[in-house]
């Protein structure tokens, strides 16, 4: 992820508790390809999803966003399929933590789960954590990540960053 | 500083006297798991991040069991990738065959894991492994690539909610509805990031089986780990075990918690979690006739020995629905094998029933036992997501093995105390 990074998209709105079975059903599990899982993207929730999105946009949902199963396929897909990320009120740690640990840029803001509508234009800010919502003229402010997980996503996914400091062992 | 039982064991393997919640540590992992869905994933990201050692190839375990017996050619390539680095990489715990078993049962039958330990898994069920006093959490696959190259992971120091389970069980009722009826008045993100501390009388006399089936299930309520102080009974579940020492820790008496929760056990009568949620949790009692195609027994939440003696006992003598398929998977090699002693599978295939060797499968939607649109299924398995067994149209009943039994039975979700 560089610098002054600038997302632009439109939203595309579900509940709470999207689950990782409806984000990548388990049967396409037997491949970890990202274009293959890409296809699949969301397909238990809504089978129209991957025609519907293009690339830049973003999937803005509720509570607990992405509970369930480890398989970090369920960020993979979204970041294969060319959404800009994710924007929830919450996070299932596991999604949480394999967003993070792949790149997938995910914010947090109440505000914003609450204003956007399917359909609204995004601009999102991932440096300052700004939401600015160009259809109802609007901003919001995600939660900033703690500095800890800001190194991961500054060196580009956890394993960068653990070779980027020096050995414990 | 009075310390949980987690923090106590996150602490001493960061290497610090004490922990608070929220804070960042990267504490030294004992065990690093993976299985055949998220490891070549991990596998490739271990490649590409230059490792070329895994940090300890005792403390690796790899098991080969959601989509094994191979189910078609993509999953046997997967399992070719994960098992050629093994072999490579000399890990001792390499599980596919005849050794394999659904993990969670696996680990800890084989002594793996044992209390104290601090397992990170990629699977979200790892969580199991705190029935044994240990801490275990489950993890995505790039965090398996750094423990198994570092033999470390950050991690942040969760807040406990405690439970406390008190009263007299009711007939039929087990590990496995107290944890569902606990999810149910939680909900799926009721203990979101958090440890799920249990303890009480209740859980005090439980046996191990029930024990892995409630912390296994912590995931389900969103938890970070689940954890229940190891006593007289854990001891004697891992005395024949054991290979190496381990650590027996417990909560400080006057331990922070963020919540705690007293439940009575009494008001418990055996639980069903209806579609789409393990939250959706009502009694069995309170359904209306809910007909089924197809019944699992099996799986890392109830797959052990002691969930079948259940089953058979309720099944035996007894036919299998005409409507209904029952499906028999023991969770591990050891498990079958002491099942087929005991005459358990017998009773199963003689009442119409269908034994599976050890797998994931049906659990997850793998194989071994798919749903069409419109089917109904009551499993003693641990999800039952949208599309978790099959079609998204198809449905999954979470239950007990008694329930589950009986439904099978039945031909109808039902409680066991509705048979003769």
């Amino acid at each position: 992820m560089s610098k002054n990074m600038i997302l632009k998209g439109n939203a595309h709105k579900y509940g709470s508790n999207i689950n990782t079975d409806e984000i990548i059903p388990a049967r396409y599990l037997n491949t970890s390809d990202p274009a293959e899982l890409a296809k699949h993207c969301m397909e238990d929730l809504d089978t129209e999803f991957i025609k519907k999105a293009r690339a830049g946009d973003f999937i803005v949902a509720e509570d607990n966003f992405g509970c369930g199963s480890s398989r970090e396929h369920a960020p993979v897909s979204i970041k294969a399929a060319g959404l800009s990320g994710v924007i929830a009120r919450s996070y299932a740690r596991i999604f949480f933590r394999n967003s993070i640990n792949i790149g997938l840029p995910i914010l947090e803001c109440d505000e914003a789960v609450q204003k956007i509508k399917t359909g609204d234009a995004l601009e999102v800010d991932l440096v300052t954590g700004e939401i600015r919502n160009l259809t109802r003229k609007e901003v919001y402010r995600a939660q900033p990540f703690p500095e800890f997980m800001q190194e991961i996503i500054k060196k580009g996914g956890l394993l960068e960053y653990i070779k980027s400091k020096p050995s414990k062992r | 500083m009075p310390q949980t039982i987690t923090e106590r064991i996150l602490a001493y393997h960061a290497g610090k006297k004490a922990v608070e919640p929220g804070e960042f540590i990267e504490p030294k992992v004992d065990i690093a798991l993976g299985n055949d869905v998220t490891s070549p994933l991990a596998i490739k990201e271990f490649r590409k991040a230059g490792a070329t050692k895994v940090f300890d190839r005792s403390k690796v375990v790899l098991v080969m069991d959601h989509f094994t017996p191979n189910k078609d050619i993509n999953s046997a390539e997967q399992v070719k990738f994960v098992r050629e680095f093994a072999r490579e990489q000399k890990i001792k715990n390499y599980f596919e065959g005849a050794t394999v078993g659904v993990e969670h049962a696996l680990l800890p039958e084989l002594g793996l894991v044992l209390p104290g330990d601090l397992v990170i898994g990629a699977d979200s069920h790892t969580c199991t492994y705190g029935a044994l006093g240990a801490f275990s959490s489950g993890v995505g696959s790039t965090d398996l690539a750094a423990a198994m190259s570092t033999g470390r992971l950050w991690l942040k120091v969760p807040s406990a909610i405690k439970f406390i389970y008190k009263g007299k069980l009711n007939k039929w009722v087990g590990g496995k509805d107290l944890i569902l009826y606990t999810i149910g008045m939680i909900g799926v993100d009721g203990a979101l990031y958090q440890t799920m501390e249990l303890s009480g009388p209740v859980i005090e006399k439980l046996p191990m089986s029930d024990r892995f089936a409630m912390t296994n299930m912590a995931i389900e309520a969103g938890g970070k780990n689940g954890i229940i102080q190891p006593d007289a009974i854990t001891l004697e579940y891992i005395k024949k075990r054991a290979g190496r020492s381990y650590k027996l820790y417990r909560s400080d008496p006057d331990a922070r918690y963020a919540q705690v929760i007293e439940i009575d056990c009494s008001k418990i009568q055996p639980q069903v979690s209806l579609p789409f949620l393990p939250s959706n949790t009502k009694a069995v009692r309170e359904l209306k006739r809910i007909d089924i195609d197809q019944v699992v027994i099996g799986s890392c939440t109830n797959g052990r020995i002691e969930d079948f003696r259940i089953a058979a006992k309720i099944i035996k003598g007894k036919k299998v629905n005409p409507n209904v398929r029952l499906f028999i998977i023991p969770a591990t090699p050891a498990v079958y094998s002491q099942a087929l002693k005991e005459g358990l599978l017998e009773i199963f295939m003689n009442a119409g029933g269908v034994v599976s060797a050890p797998t994931c499968g049906p659990c997850l939607g793998g194989h071994m036992g798919i749903l069409a649109s419109g089917e109904r299924c009551v499993a003693t398995t641990n999800r039952n997501f949208v599309g978790r067994m099959g079609h998204p149209k198809s449905e999954v009943y979470l239950a007990s093995p008694a329930v589950a039994a009986a439904s099978a039975v039945k031909g109808y979700i039902a409680g066991p105390d509705t048979l003769r």
